[in-house]
Parts: structure tokens; sequence; C-alpha cells
């Protein structure tokens, strides 16, 4: 392309002393430079909405992109959605796909690629991409010599493992012979601000990184025009309570809340498998014991908020992270507390940590003089937790409903609760608000209409079933339904047993085989029921039924897994590890999905 | 109430014995479809065995449910919990009520034991006397049954027919006194009751795991596939004693003692309590006294009357099909010629006999044999541990130390029988150890008083009362008091429905349940259970029974003549007339207009 040549194309649109501007800059420009130049013009016209179809690939030229990420929760994939959206309107041809759908050997033809991944349980990657991480670490893996890369690694500090998926996966591509573009950057539960500023910087980087061609991807989708959700985790929308009732019965062990949100006028929309994000708030006689005992020296903080309001809205005051312990072992003087902060401490400091709250360390290490600011400035800011929808937005519109169980345990002789568990179940009333967000989750998803699911759950792990099955009722799906559920005790515990009756009598549900631990001297799990019916459940697999798991990750989840792998190898008569890669296989298709905590 | 209101009330229908429009003659799709579900449940097996294994439900379904009532268990739930579980997107938190058979309502200690056990295990905790001697157990798990079952028939017991349209426990005085006529009743009693307990396998095939029987056309000799039109309630009662108020008995045997020796019994048909509300077609009934048989007699007695009932009675309206009704339906010139032509030969007219109460005597009293009884005092039968008063550990204590038997009272009373002179000491110690013999100081009031089960198990009941019926009395308790009239017996029952249970329609002062806190008053009930009561006030709550009733115990104390009954002198004073048949017991009462005024006493 000549000087000449782009001249001519945009004389006509230009005034005479523009033409000259970008004539001389044009002009002075290398090739790279000319790239990354025409892709920010496309993106300038884009924001200026002159682009007829937002949704359409980048300019050609313009140098493609591609964004993978492993997500458990849905943040990982969130944060790759908006950051392949800003490339995109930056002009970048991006392609975005979850590395559960990802091969390793196409990573060999990619040019750049940007990671966002989290990490969970003992430093595991998230589940779907499991096949991924173990091809990556495998000998197996290819050279990386052409590729260009930067991860953005999502962890929680609490864990002893902290974002150890993300700082892997930084290595290994390292050592098959990429080139980082940017630094890898661990963040904690509050990634927002970390996140976005490590997107910007490495889009800034890919962009002053030229690439000779756009890249050849094969295997993902491209970025969906998924309509911005209004609402987020910094924004959320504050949803009215319509209902908010025990549905554990007299003399259950259990708390369990069913909570009906409205969100009329929201514009709020969810899939069944969808997550809702909520905002909870700090118990108020947790925050005044927490108070008595810091006997704080200013009672607000800098901006004017009352501490007392700031601790109920806005910070952790349970959970106590590595960074507070340094802060307060360093306040306290206590040498027990800074020895628990030494580098090769890890083990004990995470005991410690798991055995503690902020109350217990105000009160045994107990520190006076504090200002409101110096106290909150070492906590993490308050989290959202995250829950699977209970409901179909067809079968219930403008409401999203939640299956809330108490988290409730004893810690040094004083009964604890969960922040969010203990607010919906405790404190929360119908008419007030709850602030929350939908967190898309697209690896737990309902099969075609005519494809048979798969059920099984565990206590509140039955909530997002409740989802699918009343979705399948409203689409008039012909797929047979199959549910497994488990819990204590039938008389208290089973968890929307009326409906359940209902769908069994439509013939919705095909089939429900329940367990009920503590129903009979033997305790009797669901993994039991799964071995029950290993005959049937083959069958079912066969001709293609679509399983799901949710519930506990290192209970349930571990058991159903043991189980089903003694079903394919018995029943398809097959080495066990022939069995696991069935499974394996069934995961990667998308036949075998997990919504695990 | 109009004086043409009551000129309005119908007459008593003439009998109409050519009628068989609605019994066994027509076929099945013009009778109640009860009736095609007896005829298609297989003898009474239904799909319960299948049901029971469904993990879905701690229920059964509603065919499934009637069968259970033939096998003595009714599928009932925790009515406090109904609402609030519905709301919870539970189903309601089903339970069973089983209901033992056990005729005449003698226990061996063995058996108490496994009683106490089993409720313990499988049940709330707790044991029910019945209105019927027998016991219940209350809040049973479907999972829970089987296990029950089992149990029962370890020592000896089932439920077999304690519920149900067949046959039901048989009742037998209880008589401490006489023990050598007690004894020989008591075995008839168990005769006829297993004579007359329907025969299918079913409930050993659904609950013992029984082989399956060998399938013949005589599963059900004597029934057949569609079993009674509705329950059948046989018992035997021994003059001077009507403690089992013989004359609510379908079929009532009045035993004939001359000279220390039964000779035979007076039988009384067409007894029976039940009634709905509002419906005048439908009332209490008492018994006909009709012949007199020797007591060889009573088994074939027994059938040819089950028989007539059997072939006669309504199957094609409920309400219409207990036996009281087939007999005022065919008339009782009908029904004798009937017995007699299946009899085969005449009967014998009534012999004379004298009843003076139907309560029981508690404290101890020594049989004729030389052994001891104590009988005790349990308000509403409810066996249960209480602070101070441990009488369902005492009972066990007591049971494992007993070589006589123990016998549930028609008025859910407990006699621990048979003691011999040489262990009475060591009962009568363990009574006092834990603080049962004080239960027979209760109040003369509370003593001749008896409420049924109803909330919150009971399915049927409108209103509480087990739960209340205490609280009530402690309130009358203090208006006799008041009166000076604390020794003086009075019967008062209360049922938390309209079907009567407890007996409150022949009690002196009667209450059935019409809504939560809301009661009929019955008064006029004759003391020994011979004239049923009318009813006084309709749907009335405490303040008014109340008022109602201190007036007329006031009235009572200033005019009461020399041992006459609180039911006679309501009558006598105008309170309410005389309830003639069970026919009039619909008829509202005409109090004459002086009555409700009373004189203070001077």
């Amino acid at each position: 392309m000549t000087n000449h040549d782009i001249g001519r194309l945009l004389t006509q649109p230009l005034s005479p002393d523009q033409e000259e501007l970008l004539r001389q800059l044009v002009g002075s420009l290398s090739p790279e430079q000319a790239l990354w130049v025409s892709g920010f013009l496309s993106g300038v016209a884009r924001q200026s909405g002159m682009s007829l179809s937002p949704a359409a690939p980048a300019a050609p030229g313009g140098g493609a992109l591609t964004v993978l990420y492993a997500s458990e929760s849905g943040n990982a994939a969130a944060i790759a959605r908006s950051l392949a959206a800003a490339a995109e309107s930056r002009g970048k041809a991006v392609t975005i796909s979850d590395l559960a759908d990802y091969s390793i050997r196409s990573l060999k033809k990619e040019t750049t690629v940007l990671f966002v991944t989290s990490t969970h349980g003992d430093g595991d990657p998230p589940d779907t991409a499991a096949t991924f991480f173990e091809d990556l670490r495998s000998k197996r893996a290819p050279k990386l010599e052409g590729l260009s890369y930067a991860v953005l690694a999502l962890g929680d500090t609490s864990y002893e493992f902290f974002c150890e998926a993300g700082k892997i996966l930084d290595q290994r591509l390292e050592e098959l012979g990429a080139k980082r573009l940017h630094d890898r950057v661990d963040c904690d539960v509050d990634f927002e601000g970390d996140a976005e500023a490590w997107s910007e910087a490495v889009l800034a980087t890919v962009a002053a990184s030229p690439q000779a061609a756009p890249a050849q991807v094969g295997g993902g989708m491209m970025a969906a025009a998924a309509p911005q959700a209004a609402y987020g985790k910094s924004n959320p929308y504050s949803a009215e309570v319509l209902e908010n009732i025990r549905i554990t019965g007299r003399g259950s062990s259990k708390i369990v809340n069913h909570v009906e949100l409205s969100t009329e006028d929201s514009g709020l929309t969810y899939q069944p498998g969808d997550a809702l994000g909520i905002i909870p708030r700090n118990d108020p006689a947790l925050v005044e014991d927490v108070l008595t005992a810091l006997a704080p020296a200013t009672t607000e903080t800098a901006d004017g908020t009352p501490l007392t309001q700031a601790l109920e809205d806005s910070y952790e005051i349970s959970l106590v992270t590595p960074s507070f312990l340094e802060f307060w072992a360093e306040r306290s003087g206590s040498e027990a507390l800074a020895a628990l902060t030494a580098p090769d401490a890890r083990a004990e400091r995470f005991q410690y940590l798991a055995q503690h709250h902020v109350l217990d360390l105000l009160r045994t290490h107990p520190v006076s003089g504090l200002t409101a600011d110096e106290f909150t400035g070492a906590l993490r800011k308050l989290q959202p937790r995250l829950y699977s929808i209970a409901s179909s937005p067809a079968a219930f519109p403008d409401e999203v409903h939640l299956t809330v169980g108490l988290l409730s345990y004893d810690l040094h002789g004083t009964s604890r609760q969960g922040i969010a568990s203990g607010h919906v179940c405790g404190r929360l009333e119908v008419d007030e608000r709850l602030p929350v967000y939908v967190q898309q989750n697209d690896n737990f998803r309902l099969p075609a209409a005519d494809v048979p699911a798969i059920m099984i759950s565990a206590g509140t792990g039955i909530a997002p079933f409740r989802g699918f099955l009343f979705e399948r009722q409203e689409q008039g799906a012909p797929g047979r339904n199959w549910l497994f559920f488990g819990d204590r005790k039938a008389r208290t515990d089973f968890l929307y047993q009326t409906e359940w009756q209902a769908f069994m009598k439509d013939e919705l549900l095909t089939r429900m085989d329940v367990a009920f631990s503590r129903d009979q001297e033997e305790k009797v799990y669901i993994q039991q029921r799964l071995r029950e019916a290993s005959k049937e459940l083959y069958a079912w697999l066969r001709e293609g039924a679509h399983l799901y798991v949710c519930g506990s990750a290192d209970r349930l989840a571990v058991a159903v897994d043991e189980a089903l792998l003694e079903i394919i190898a018995k029943e398809g008569g097959m080495s066990p590890d022939k069995a696991a890669q069935e499974l394996k296989v069934l995961q990667k298709q998308k036949r075998y999905q997990k919504d695990v905590y | 109430m109009t004086t043409e209101d009551i000129l309005d009330f119908p007459a008593k229908p003439a009998p109409t014995p050519d009628d068989r429009s609605g019994d066994l003659s027509q076929p099945l799709d013009r009778l109640s479809p009860d009736e095609t579900l007896k005829k298609e449940s297989d003898y009474l097996r239904g799909t319960i065995a299948e049901g029971l294994l469904d993990p879905l439900t701690g229920g059964l379904g509603a065919r499934d449910q009637k069968l259970t009532k033939f096998h003595g268990l009714y599928q009932q739930d925790d009515r406090d919990l109904r609402e609030e579980r519905r709301r919870q997107k539970l189903e309601p938190a089903y339970q069973f009520m089983v209901r033992v058979r056990l005729p005449g309502g003698v226990c061996q200690p063995d058996q108490w034991l496994m009683l106490d056990r089993l409720a313990d295990d499988h049940g709330n905790g707790t044991l029910r006397l019945t209105t019927r001697q027998t016991f219940q157990f209350h809040g049973v798990l479907k999972r829970g049954l089987k296990p029950l079952q089992r149990g029962l028939n370890q020592v000896m017991l089932d439920s077999i027919a304690a519920c149900g349209d067949d046959t039901r426990g048989v009742m037998c005085a209880i008589n401490p006194a006489l023990s050598h006529i007690h004894s020989e009743i008591y075995g008839l009693a168990k005769a006829a009751s297993n004579h007359m307990t329907w025969k299918s396998g079913a409930y050993h095939e659904i609950w013992l795991d029984g082989e399956l029987k060998e399938r013949s056309g005589k599963e059900e000799p004597f029934y057949g596939p569609t079993y009674m039109p509705r329950k059948f309630k046989i018992g035997f009662a021994v003059p001077p004693s009507n403690d089992i108020d013989v004359y609510t008995q379908d079929l009532g045997y009045i035993a004939i003692v001359e000279d220390g020796e039964l000779m035979g019994f007076n039988v009384s048909i067409g007894g029976g309590m039940g009634r709905t509300d509002n419906d005048h077609r439908t009332y209490p009934r008492l018994g006909d006294v009709i012949c007199y048989i020797p007591k060889a007699d009573m088994l074939t007695m027994s059938e040819v009357v089950a028989s007539i009932q059997r072939e006669y009675g309504n199957r094609a309206d409920r309400s219409q099909a207990r036996f009281k009704y087939t007999v005022d339906k065919q008339g009782l010139d009908w029904m004798r010629a009937e017995m007699e032509r299946r009899m085969g030969r005449k009967l014998e007219d009534p012999r004379p006999y004298e009843f003076t109460s139907n309560g029981d005597t508690y404290g101890w009293a020594e049989g004729d044999n030389g052994n001891w009884h104590f009988t005790l005092f349990i308000e509403d039968g409810r066996v249960a541990d209480h602070e101070g008063y441990h009488l369902k550990s005492g009972l066990r204590a007591i049971a494992e130390a007993h070589q006589g038997t123990m016998r549930v009272t028609p008025n859910q009373n407990l006699i621990i029988a048979d003691i011999p002179p040489a262990e009475k000491d060591r009962i009568a110690a363990l009574l006092d150890e834990y603080g049962i013999t004080a239960s027979i100081e209760k109040s003369v009031l509370r003593r001749n008083a008896m409420a049924c089960v109803a909330f919150p198990t009971c399915g049927l009941a409108m209103a509480e009362s087990e739960r209340y019926m205490p609280t009530l009395i402690t309130k009358l308790e203090a208006i006799l008091a008041e009166n000076g009239l604390s020794d003086v017996p009075i019967v008062t029952r209360m049922s938390g429905c309209n079907n009567g249970c407890s007996r409150p329609y022949v009690a002196e002062i009667g209450f059935s349940g019409r809504a939560p806190g809301k009661y009929n008053l019955y008064l006029g009930g004759g003391h020994h259970g011979q004239r049923l009561a009318r009813m006084y006030l309709e749907n009335v709550a405490e303040p008014e029974i109340l008022e109602a009733l201190s007036g007329m115990i006031r009235h009572f104390a200033a005019e009461r003549t020399e041992g006459e009954h609180f039911g006679d002198f309501v009558i006598r004073a105008g309170y309410v007339t005389a309830v003639e048949s069970g026919w009039d017991f619909n008829r509202p009462n005409t109090p004459r207009t002086n009555a409700g005024n009373p004189r203070s006493p001077s």
C-alpha cells in the first residue's frame, strides 16, 4: 500500500488540513505502527458511534487476538468477555474461548493469547480446564516460540495456594518458549481494580507489539455480542425481596431458605444455570462485638462514614487475610503473630487463619488507639457471594429464586455464621432490598430440548435443577429428566419436595432417586443410588444424556466421579483407565457439567 | 326457634324393609365408589406394598390410605404444621396412627413392654389408650410401619381390622370384682374377635413379608370382596356396670349372670355414635335390646347379625351405611324375624338386668379369686412421662415385675389386674415410686371425663379435644366446688368432631367440636349410658359454655333430689327435653321457659 493510495481513498471525507496531517503521519509510520493506527482508528470510530455493525469482526489487517479463560464461578469468564470487548473496540479481531473447549495444540497457531484463569480448591485450575492444564504440563505440550501471551490470575489470598493455576500457566508457557507480553497479575477476591488495570496495560502492549497477520484460530467461538449487563458486581441491582422462607421443616438440623427476588424493571436477564451474586451485609451484632474489642480511636472513616456502617456494609470482618495478619502482628507487637507471618511458616499461618476470625485476633491481641481508617485499610473489601439460581426466567418472569443454606459452625466456643447465608437466613426481611447481579455460567447449561438430562445433587445443590426443570416444563422440552437428590432426613430436608412430586405426576420428571443419610441406621448417600441404578444410568448415557452435578466439591463431586467411573467401567465392560477417558470425553463434549462449591 | 320450626321437624320415617336400592344386591356402579375400591383391591392388598417403598413421599396413595384402615392404620399428618409445611414446599408431615387389635383390652406384661418400646422406637414416644380398650401409636412414619408390625407380631399382637369397613376390636367389660365371669367373657370376646376378623392373606404378606397365600375364591369366606358397608362394633357388658357403653355398639351383648354363673346374653342391636352436623338423616342411636341367647350361641348370633348388615346395609350412601340405619330402615320386627330365620329358631325375649353406671371404679379391688386389681386413672388415656408423674416409665417398671395382666378400660384407663396377694405390696410400692397412685385422687369430675385424640394428629378433628379438655375440666371443677358438688359424678365427654369417638352423645355433659374453640353442647345423657343427650347450645365458645353450665350447676345444687344425676336433672328442670330415640336426637330442643333462671341457693 502506498501513501498515494491511502490519500486517494481518504480524500473525499477529509478536509485538506486533515488530509495533510494524515499524510504526514502515514509517511512516518513503520508497517507495524501503521497496523496499530488502523486498529486505533477503527476503535475511535466505534466508540463515537459510527460503526454500523458493532458485533462484526474488526477491520481487516487489524491484528488478531485470542482470549482464553478458565472459570470456576464465572468471574474469569466475565473478565475475559469484557477484555475481548475492549480489544474489539480497539479494532482487534478477537476470538474468545473457554479453555474447556480449547485444545493445547491450537496454541501453536496463535500469535497473541491473553489468559484469564481462576484457581480453586488446593491450587487446582477450574474443573472445566483440567484437560488443558494436564496437557500443558505434559511432555507432549507443543513448543510455543511464536506465541506472545499474558496471564491474569484470579485467586483468594485466604487459600494456601493463591492463584496457583495462573502461576503454573504463566511459568509453563514461558518454559515452552512463549514470550510474555506483560507481567502476570495475581488478583485477590476484590479483583476488579487489578483486573481492569491489567487489561488496560495488556491491551496497550498488544497494540504496540504488532503482529504479522491475523491469527488463525480453531476450536473457539467468536466473542458473542452479549449485551453488557447494566448491572454487575460493582453496580449491583437492588432487588426487592418477595419471599424469604425457611424450607427445611421443624426438627431439621439445617436451615435452608428459599428466597424470591423481584427483578422487575431491572432488565436483569439470566439463563438457568447462571449464578446470582449477592452483596451481603455483616451481622450488626458481630460489628458491635468487633467495635467493642477494637475500641477505635475514631468512629468515622475519612469520608465521614460511621465506622459501624462501614464495617456492616463494606468490609470482611470475619475472615483474616494474610495481610491483615501481618498488619495485626505489627501493630500488636505480638511475637507469636509475627512468627506466623514468616515466609517459611506458611502451613502454620494457613492453619491459624483457618481457625481464627478477625474478632479472635482483636480479642487475643488487643491493639489500642487504631483509627477507623487504619483498621478498615487493613481489611478486605466485602465480597459478593454467588448462589446458583433456582428459578427459570420463563416460568417466573421478573423473578429470581435462590436456595440458601445457612453456614453455621462453632469456633472457639462461639457460634459463627456465613456472612451471606447468615444475612439471608437470619435477617433479610420481605420487602427489603438486596443488591444482586447475574453471574453468567456457560459451563452449566441445559442440553437441546430433546436430549435427556441426568441431574445429581445434594443439599442446596438442588437449586439449579429446579431452574432446569421449570425451564424444560416451560419449553415443553421432550427430553427425559432424571433427578438425584440427597440430604439428611426426608421429613424435614426434602427441599422443594412438593414440586418434584408434581413434576413426577406430570411426567416431566421421568425418575427421581433420593438418599436420606439419617433416615436409617446405615448412612446412605446419593452415590449409592447412582450405583444401584448403574444399568439404567449407563443406558441413558448411551442415548446421549447430559450429566449435571451440583453440590459440594469435596464431598459430592468426588464421590459422584468415582461412582460414574465404576458405572462406566462396569456397564461398558472397560478398564478403569478407559472409563476415565470416557468420562473425560463426556466432559469435553460438555455432556458432563459441574456446578460445585 | 319457633313452634312452626319444631313442628316442621319430620316424623321418623316408617321402615321400608323391601327397599333394596342401596345394598349389596345392586351392581357396583350404583354403589359408593368405596365398594368398587374394596372389590378391586385384591382382598385389601391394593398397591400398599409398592407405596411403602416410594421414597418420594411419606404417605400412601389415596386408595391405599383407605385400604390400610382395614390393616389398622390411618394416614394422618401433623395438622399443627400443615399450613407451614405447605408454604415450605414440603408435603404434609405424614405419619400414621396404628391401632392394635386387643380384644377386651387385656394385655400381658410382655406385650406391654413391647408396646412401650415400639412407641419409643417408631411412634411419638407415647401410648394412647382408647375408648375401645386398645392402644394407639401416633406419629409413626411410613418406614416405621413394618418394623412396628413385626414387633407386634413377636408378642402375638396385630392391628388387623382395627379400622376399616369390618368388624372392629371387640370390647369387654372390665369388672375387676367378678374375676371368673370376666375371664369367661373375655374368652368369648376374644373368640368373637378372632372369628369375625377378616381372613385375607394381605396383612401377613404386606407387613410380615409372609408367604403368598394360595389364592382361591375363598379368601374371605364370610365377607367376600366388599367386606362390610361400614365399621361394625361388638361389645360385651356385665351388669351392673355399663362401662363399655353397650348401647353404643352395633352389636352389644349384656351378660346374664344367674347364681354366679354366666348363662347367656341379652342382645342389643343398632347402636352407634357417628353423625354429621346439619344432616338430620344422621344421628347417634342407642341399641335396642331385642332378645336373649344362651352363651353357646354367641358366635352364631354374631355372624347372623353381621350377615344381615353385610347384605342389607346401605352401600350407596356411606353416611347411611352404619348398622343403626339398617335397623331403623328394616324395622325391629323385621330384624327379629330375620335373626330368627337365620338362627333357625325362635328367639327368647330379653331377661331382666340393671345397669347403674358406665364409669370406672378407681383404686384397689379384690377379685373373687383372691387376686388384687388396681385401677388407675389416666387422663384422656395418654401414657407419657410427666414431671413428678412418670406414668410411662412406671408402667414399664410394673410390667417388668407384674405376673398378672394389664387391662385397658373403656374409659381409657388402666387396670393392673390379677395381682397375687403376695405381690400386692411390691406393685403398690412401684405405683408410689413413680407418682402413679396419686392419679386416682383427681376430682370425681375429671375421673369421669373422657376426650378423643383430635388435634394435632386426627384428620377429622375440627376443634381441640385431648389438649383442651383438661383445662375445661379445671374450670368446671371450680364451679362444682363453689356449689358443693365436687363429689357428684357427672359423665363429661368431648369429641373434636361430630363422629363421637369419646361417645359424647350419651354423656351427661357432651361436647362435639365444630371449629377451633367452638363446640356443640349436649345435655341430658343417661348417667350409665341409657339415654342420648340433646343439643343445648350450638357452635359456641368457652365463655358461653361456662356461663350456661354455671347457672345450671347452681340450680342443680339448689334443687337436686337425693341421688339425682345431673343428666336427669337437666331434663326435669326443663333445660332440655329427653331424647326418645336416635331419630329424635336431631329434633331441636324446647326448653321450658322457666329453665335457665334458677333461683339462687338459699
